[in-house]
Parts: structure tokens; C-alpha cells; sequence
């Protein structure tokens, strides 16, 4: 075990895996070392898991209605209850785990690489491309989120997948505003001249040399800005534009059990609980993500 | 052939034009110096030459060739630049097996592995820096590394903008010395930007001395020995360094 540790903190590692490797651990560690941190990933953990394995969970079907058993309080039966339509609600809670997670997953794949293109080729060029590229984000960051999600549903229609596309459509701008200002910062160093210097092309020193600096914040970012994706899902859902039913989507969930808040709270409790739960391990884990993609913490013990 | 030719050569930033009129002309194999204050134009000269100041009219050819006002691959392979802050110059997220491998990379050139580890041999750095990120290196191994890889693509022609000023003085001495022997060995061409002329004394040949953006005296560097300066301002410069301390005072 100690052989392993030492071949990975060598100070000369003999090849680039080693240095690889050697400079994730050092960032693993620094992440170990904060204990949010371990409890945001250990919450994502338990999302992740409880997606992957719903159906072995969940004691109940999602979907499966028994009148005889509506607007059960939470029992060793049902251990957070049912909803009107006598579903159980910890088993919907838990597969709507697996909606969540496409959610955030989908809207990070498609928002972040492109907010982080254009903000890099606008910060990196400079000049009327950046007058233009930003000029687009600018309308986008001027109309509040939800609202404009809002206009996308209604005009590709609702259902989870618009409701996706719609999340992705609003959330670029903000990612391509970072990374230019990021870019900005080094666009004019010398290690950039230097590869200009040695002729490399822009596409060159735009995907190996800018991208990788921006991407660290980027990924801190899109980490914190998780909890807001969910919410605007939820939000979605609960205004009836994102999920469907019976997709055991939580905002929709909420917005079921709006109509029983006041008898029957833990209907629109429970997905709520999953909802702040999740969101919070998001922004743990990227508060410690902040702290560790820091380059020149690997250095420090 | 001379190895850099400048023929009345203006550059300006935007509307601000910062360099007039510079004439300049380096032998191949020689050590040329460009000394002056701050601000008088000695490192945009040297950023004409390399092409990262591309706003200039007049001449500038390099082994023979003239130059266009951008970047260009080819250039890059005769010309190259070391600048003044190795911990600027280099990729915060890159060992420095990546940063050398490449310009060989760019140029499509194989057997990287054994040129990079004939590169860090040349410059001094055991092999044991090759897979280290910038952060774990001191700055003259920094300077090295950045070094290294102006070397990686053969150039015949050396910009060096100040190349030892960010470092402490005993690491200054053995960058010198490095540079020193690397063109011995290699018969490179130096155009050095200093303030500094006990360095030009011992690395150069000859020296232009800047000021406000013009040329205002070539002259040996054996000068900086006995102080023959035409220019009123060269002589107050050479003054205000203290002169030479060696030189007996004779009259």
C-alpha cells in the first residue's frame, strides 16, 4: 500500500502516467481531506446507486396505482407514505432518482462544452468575433432562466426531453462567460505566445492549451450550478411543462401534492427533502472541487 | 548572410507607434545586444522580429528571408524566442515532457522521446524533471525547461527577451553561462533585450543602445570596458551602471 503511495507521490515520476496519476491522487486527496466535500460525493454516491439499482430498491412499482391505499401517512410499509393515487412514494422518489440524474447529466454534457467553446473562442480571438459571440450570450443572460425555459417548452411542447433541451439552451451563457473571462487572463501570456511562437495553429492552442485552464472552473461551476439545473427541472415539473405523468419526476411530484399540503404534508415533502438533498451535495462537492483543482495545491502538504 | 536584418523599421500598437526607424544589422554567429531603460521599445523590437507584435512597416528579414507581419510555421523553425518570465512561459498543467514534445508535435517530427531526452541533457536538467509539472521546478529550472523548448525545433536565430531577469542572481550566472554554451556549441545567432550591461559585457558582441523607441548608438561591447560612447545619452547610461569598476581612473 505504501509502495503504491510513494510511486504515486514521486517527485521525478519516470513516465506521463505516473504524472498523471500522480497529480490526481494529490487532487484526490486534497478533495478526502475536506469533509463536506466527502459528504457531497458521498450524497451523489447514494443518487448514483439508488438510480442504477431502482428497481431492486424500490419495494414498490413507481407507476402501480392501489386506490384502496391512497394518501397513506409514512409507515414501516411505506416509509414515506403515498400519494393520491396510492403510489408509494418512496419508490417513486427513488426512481425518479434515474430523471434527476439524466437531467443534470444531459444538460451538463450539451451546456457546459458549448458555453466553454464559445467563451474560449470569444475571450481567445478577441475583436468583432468576441463583440459578436458575446453580444448572442448577453440576450441570453438578460431573460431569467425559468422564463425563457418556459418559452422553449411551450414552443417545442412539454415533456422531459424539452424540458432538457430548454435547461441546456439557458444555462451556456453563463459557462461561456467564465471561460472567456478566464481566457482573458492568459490569452495574452507568454506560454500562449510561446506555442504561437513554435508555430501551432489556434484550433491547436484553443483545445490543448486554453480549454484545459478553463475547464477547472468550468467543472467547478457546472458542480454548483447542479442544484439550480435541478430546481429549474422541478420547477419545470411542477408548472406541469417538464416530466409528465406518471414519470415520477419530484418537482411534478411536489406539484401533485400541493393540493394535499396542508392534511397530507408528506406528499409534497418527501420529493422536496430528495430535492434540497441532492442539491446540497452538489454544491458541497463543488466548493471542495474549487479548493482542489487549484494546480498549485498539488504541491503543498 | 547576415542573420537578422531590420531596415527602417516602425511598430506601433494601435495608433501609438512606439519604434521608429530602427536599422539594425546581425552577423549569423553573432551575439547582438539591445540595451536601454524601460519603455524604450527594446522588447517590441524583439516581438516585431518574432512576430508577435505584427503592427510594423519597413523591413525585417531573418537568415536571408524577409518576413510577414503574422506567425508563421515555417519561420518558426529558424527563429525562436526565450522570454522574460519562466514562470509565465510555461503551461501551468503540462510536465515538461509535454511542453517539449510539442513543437516536435506541431512539426511533425518523430522520435520525440529521444529528443527530449537529448534536450534536457543539453540544458542541464536531469532526466528526472522530464515528467514534473512547472510548479514542482525552481525558476532556473523553469528558464531551462523554456530553454529546452525554444531549442526543440533546431532555430539558427535566438530572441532572448531578458532571459534572466526574474531570477536570483546566482541562477543568473548559470542561465548565462548555459546560453554561452550553448551557442558555442550550436553557433547560434543571439539578439539579447537587457538593461542589465555586465551581462552584455559577458555575452555579447555588440550592443544598440535604445532610447524612446529609436536607435541612438551601435557600438562594440568592448565599450562598456573603456567607455568610448559617442551619444550623450549612451554615456549617462553607462554612467548611471556605474561604469566600468575595473577601469583604473587614468586621468
Amino acid at each position: 500500500m505504501s509502495t503504491t503511495k510513494d510511486w504515486l507521490l514521486d517527485d521525478s515520476p519516470a513516465s506521463r502516467l505516473q504524472a498523471n496519476l500522480g497529480s490526481s491522487y494529490r487532487m484526490l486527496r486534497t478533495l478526502m481531506r475536506n469533509p463536506l466535500t466527502v459528504i457531497g460525493a458521498l450524497i451523489l454516491l447514494v443518487l448514483i446507486l439508488a438510480a442504477a439499482f431502482a428497481p431492486w430498491i424500490a419495494p414498490y412499482s413507481p407507476l402501480g396505482q392501489d386506490l384502496g391505499a391512497r394518501l397513506l401517512p409514512p409507515s414501516a410499509q411505506h416509509w414515506m407514505g403515498t400519494d393520491e393515487l396510492g403510489r408509494d412514494i418512496f419508490s417513486r422518489v427513488i426512481y425518479g432518482a434515474r430523471i434527476t440524474l439524466m437531467i443534470v447529466a444531459l444538460v451538463a454534457v450539451i451546456s457546459a462544452p458549448l458555453g466553454l467553446l464559445i467563451g474560449a473562442i470569444s475571450g481567445y480571438f478577441g475583436g468583432w468575433t468576441d463583440k459578436a459571440l458575446m453580444g448572442v450570450t448577453d440576450v441570453f443572460l438578460s431573460m431569467p432562466k425559468l422564463i425563457l425555459a418556459l418559452a422553449f417548452v411551450a414552443a417545442l411542447g412539454p415533456g422531459i426531453e424539452n424540458a432538457i433541451i430548454a435547461i441546456a439552451i439557458t444555462s451556456w451563457p453563463a459557462y461561456a462567460r467564465i471561460a472567456r473571462a478566464e481566457t482573458l487572463t492568459f490569452r495574452n501570456s507568454e506560454f500562449i505566445s510561446a506555442v504561437r511562437l513554435l508555430g501551432g495553429s489556434h484550433f491547436r492552442i484553443i483545445t490543448r492549451h486554453v480549454l484545459p485552464l478553463c475547464t477547472s472552473s468550468m467543472i467547478v461551476r457546472v458542480t454548483l450550478d447542479m442544484a439550480g439545473i435541478i430546481l429549474t427541472a422541478a420547477g419545470l415539473g411542477f408548472l406541469g411543462l417538464g416530466a409528465q405523468p406518471p414519470l415520477p419526476e419530484w418537482g411534478a411530484m411536489i406539484s401533485r401534492g400541493r393540493t394535499f399540503i396542508l392534511d397530507q404534508w408528506w406528499v409534497a415533502t418527501m420529493p422536496g427533502f430528495a430535492i434540497i438533498l441532492v442539491s446540497l451535495g452538489f454544491c458541497f462537492l463543488g466548493d471542495g472541487l474549487r479548493d482542489a483543482l487549484d494546480p498549485k495545491q498539488g504541491g503543498k502538504e | 548572410m547576415s542573420a537578422i536584418v531590420l531596415k527602417n523599421l516602425d511598430i506601433s500598437y494601435g495608433a501609438t507607434k512606439v519604434v521608429w526607424d530602427v536599422n539594425l544589422e546581425v552577423a549569423e554567429g553573432e551575439s547582438f545586444a539591445l540595451v536601454g531603460e524601460s519603455g524604450s521599445g527594446k522588447s517590441t523590437v524583439l516581438k516585431a522580429i518574432a512576430g508577435l507584435a505584427p503592427d510594423w512597416t519597413g523591413e525585417i528579414s531573418v537568415l536571408g528571408q524577409k518576413r510577414g507581419h503574422g506567425v508563421d510555421r515555417a519561420f518558426a523553425t529558424r527563429c525562436q524566442m526565450v522570454f522574460q518570465d519562466p514562470y509565465g512561459s510555461l503551461h501551468p498543467r503540462k510536465t515538461v515532457d509535454t511542453v517539449l514534445s510539442e513543437p516536435l508535435q506541431v512539426h511533425g517530427l518523430g522520435n520525440r522521446g529521444a529528443r527530449v531526452k537529448d534536450m534536457l541533457a543539453a540544458v542541464g536538467l536531469d532526466q528526472r524533471f522530464r515528467f514534473r509539472f512547472p510548479h514542482q521546478l525552481s525558476g532556473g529550472q523553469r528558464q531551462r525547461v523554456a530553454i529546452a523548448r525554444a531549442l526543440m525545433l533546431d532555430p539558427r536565430v535566438m530572441l532572448l527577451d531578458e532571459p534572466t531577469s526574474a531570477l536570483d542572481v546566482s541562477v543568473q550566472a548559470e542561465i548565462l553561462n548555459l546560453l554561452k554554451r550553448l551557442r558555442r556549441e550550436q553557433g547560434l545567432t543571439y539578439l539579447m533585450v537587457t538593461h542589465n550591461l555586465p551581462i552584455v559585457s559577458f555575452m555579447c558582441d555588440r550592443m544598440a543602445v535604445m532610447n524612446k523607441g529609436r536607435i541612438v548608438e551601435i557600438a562594440p561591447a568592448t565599450a562598456l570596458h573603456d567607455g568610448r560612447f559617442n551619444d550623450p545619452y549612451t554615456q549617462s547610461l553607462y554612467a548611471a551602471s556605474g561604469g566600468n569598476p575595473d577601469r583604473k581612473v587614468t586621468t
